[in-house]
């Protein structure tokens, strides 16, 4: 269960992100068009971009409030980020990246290894560790940085359109370990898409951004 | 050719590489800093940087000259605790890393500037620090620019003359590299050791801009 508020307005250039939402669920779908500000607000949330004014909070935990002028850095959030284009480090093999962050975090591997062991089965990464990530498929490559966010236990993950870069036939071979994530790891997710029907298999609430702004809200079927 | 010959070319390139392994770091750095930092003065700190560029050598060197002179305090400080630079080995590795420095620092600005600083934000969501990620991802991911710079700065180290035979001399055996060798060699009427210095020079450069053009090549 996440229990989510995002009360932030962000300006660059002639776009405006105003977003207000308080959240209690397991995962919480963003459904909007090109340009509606989804990634902009993935950013926000994970540190990369830093809001004009309001707060964002995770749970207890403050991660950015301008009227206290707490704004924690992205390595201090905890919130796991997948991008669109994944942005494997391509200098480093898949095994490389999966553990880049816990290297930082723990200092070594074996406090981890079982949760290492477990993404490695759900997502089905045995067979890419040693590959080179330039080598990889979309839907490869997506896997992979799902399980780089993951190993760093996160207490969000953010994924941004995870099935965007993957045609028809692999997108229902991929949603499934993204519902596995769920089931299994019960980590929160903020899944963000410009398909509505994808939601409907994974969102148990979804707001539906335009323009930067929220324009409606649904509970998902 | 004579074993003085190859006594120079051999000086000279264990000279310009000590300057590129010794000024590299701070190349680095610098070309870190103007590739992803903004602040005031930085205009300033680019144009300094890129001064030795445009300066005549023979100025850089008078420059250097006063500056490790015994008159002035780095000067005094230094022969205090007993270094001597000017008229050493020492003078030629310094003249040859100031002017060949600009050349290095652009080099690894110009290849961390094409790092998508993309990769460094997400670094930072997996919780490294600033210095974690230029180490384990901009850096990696800079490696062909910051090479490249290394040996274009190796080259123009090779042939620096200007600044190095003011700060150095042309002391035979001590401070005598392959271009302050043409110089006195012609000047001495010792045409054919010349030519032999000209012929490694030549090879010299050309292996290293051979190098250099590869590179540019793989990344392309």
């Amino acid at each position: 269960m996440i229990a989510l508020t995002i009360d932030v307005t962000l300006r660059q250039q002639a776009f405006e992100l105003h977003v207000r939402e308080t959240s209690a669920v397991e995962v919480l779908g963003v459904f909007g068009p090109s340009g509606s500000g989804k990634t902009t607000l993935l950013e926000t949330i994970a540190g990369i971009r830093t809001p004009d004014t309001g707060e964002i909070r995770v749970g207890d935990r403050v991660l950015f409030f301008a009227a206290a002028g707490i704004n924690l850095p992205a390595r201090e959030r905890h919130i796991g980020y997948v991008p669109q284009d994944a942005l494997l480090f391509p200098n480093l093999d898949v095994a490389g990246n999966i553990d880049y962050g816990v290297r930082h975090r723990h200092h070594s591997l074996a406090g981890v290894l079982p949760l290492r062991s477990t993404l490695i089965e759900i997502l089905d990464l045995g067979p890419l560790l040693e590959r080179r990530v330039q080598k990889l498929s979309g839907g490869e490559k997506q896997r992979v940085a799902i399980a780089r966010a993951l190993m760093t236990q996160p207490a969000v993950l953010l994924l941004d359109e995870p099935l965007a870069a993957v045609d028809r036939a692999r997108r229902d071979r991929i949603l499934p370990y993204i519902l596995r994530i769920r089931r299994d790891l019960h980590v929160p997710l903020v899944y963000v898409t410009h398909d509505e029907a994808e939601l409907n298999s994974i969102a148990d609430r979804v707001i539906h951004l335009e323009a930067g702004r929220v324009v409606g809200r649904s509970a998902a079927p | 050719m004579s074993t003085e010959t190859w006594a120079i070319a051999r000086f000279t390139v264990v000279m310009a590489l000590t300057a590129i392994a010794l000024s590299l770091p701070f190349a680095i750095a610098i070309g870190w800093v103007l590739a992803r930092h903004s602040f005031p003065g930085k205009a300033l700190v680019e144009t300094v940087v890129s001064l030795p560029l445009v300066l005549p050598p023979v100025a850089t060197g008078l420059l250097l000259l006063w500056l490790f002179g015994r008159r002035s305090p780095l000067g005094q400080a230094l022969d205090a605790v007993g270094i001597e630079v000017v008229f050493t080995w020492k003078a030629v590795v310094i003249a040859m890393m100031v002017v060949s420095f600009p050349l290095v620092a652009r080099s690894v600005r110009s290849g961390i500037e094409q790092v998508d600083r993309r990769y460094e934000d997400l670094a930072a969501t997996l919780g490294a620090t600033p210095f974690r990620i230029l180490r384990t991802i901009t850096l990696p991911l800079a490696s062909r620019g910051i090479v490249a710079g290394a040996i274009l700065g190796f080259s123009r180290a090779l042939g620096e003359f200007g600044a190095t035979i003011m700060v150095a001399g042309a002391i035979p055996g001590r401070t005598q590299t392959l271009a302050v060798g043409i110089y006195t060699f012609v000047e001495t009427g010792r045409e054919e050791a010349a030519w032999g210095l000209l012929l490694l020079s030549a090879l010299l450069a050309f292996g290293a801009i051979y190098a250099s053009n590869r590179l540019v090549e793989v990344r392309a």
